[in-house]
């Protein structure tokens, strides 16, 4: 039954994935994206990892939705995505034959189910990987000048803003 | 072939990838690219706590996925200021165009 729940779940997401990338319009796309997180969140807290998995709900179907609609808002009619330059049958190869080999060098190494105790996630972020911490801080004020260049306004002279 | 639980979370891993790499290919629109790189960012989240799950350190997995998560959102945010930037300044998002300005 578990395996059922793992199936339909990681299935639901590849197909969201999908249907998010050939979709024309990106406003949709942005909702597939969202309903990408919202499964992927499910499929890490039945792996037992809880944290992460409000944390990837919470930003990835929240936050960067929201960032998203509003960048799509701001843009306004150009967001729809034109056809691609490389051929879609030679991508299709390309990804497929890097997916076989992807898969057959990891494939041995996930044969076990380790079942040793596992240290908790705060013990590992504030002992082991403190300088994490300091990154997502530095990380965290980098995101707060990109939100303030996502939502300036001001356009600088000289510039028709006409197409290329 | 006898499927477990974490065969099929690695399948689901090979193919997000695979759907992402796909979307980088083809996507020309800037919003778009972003919008493909937290595909694979997805991806990589799992992958990160399936890996710590299958060698018995979800806690080092689980801290290295929230690293992983604040800095693709940083990404997110960066690039959707530059795709925005982009189209006030030159007019367009289409990756191509953009590209082929000088000057």
């Amino acid at each position: 039954m578990e395996r059922v729940e793992y199936v339909l779940l990681l299935m639901g997401a590849i197909f969201c994935a999908y249907r998010a990338i050939v979709s024309k319009r990106i406003l949709s796309s942005t909702i597939y994206l969202a309903c990408i997180s919202a499964l992927i969140s499910v499929v890490l807290f039945m792996l037992g990892a809880t944290q992460v998995a409000v944390m990837e709900l919470s930003v990835g179907a929240g936050l960067v939705t929201v960032l998203l609609v509003y960048a799509l808002s701001v843009v306004g009619e150009d967001a729809l995505d034109p056809s691609s330059v490389i051929p879609k049958p030679f991508a299709i190869f390309v990804v497929s034959a890097a997916a076989l080999f992807l898969g057959w060098m990891v494939y041995p190494a996930v044969q076990f189910d380790s079942q040793m105790a596992s240290i908790d996630l705060a013990s590992v972020l504030w002992q082991q990987r403190v300088l994490d911490v300091w990154i997502q801080i530095v990380l965290i004020f980098s995101g707060v000048m990109g939100v303030l260049g996502l939502l300036s306004e001001r356009t600088p002279t000289g510039i028709t803003g006409g197409r290329a | 072939m006898n499927l477990t639980v974490l065969n099929i979370i690695l399948l689901g891993i090979i193919g997000l990838l695979g759907v992402g790499v796909y979307g980088l290919l083809i996507t020309r629109n800037l919003i778009k690219v972003v919008m493909v790189l937290q595909i694979l960012v997805k991806a990589v989240i799992l992958a990160f706590v399936f890996s710590g799950k299958v060698s018995g350190n979800l806690g080092l997995g689980q801290s290295i996925a929230a690293t992983v998560i604040v800095a693709d959102t940083i990404v997110a945010v960066v690039g959707l200021a530059l795709a925005v930037q982009v189209r006030r300044r030159v007019g367009t998002l289409d990756a191509p165009q953009v590209s082929t300005l000088r000057g």
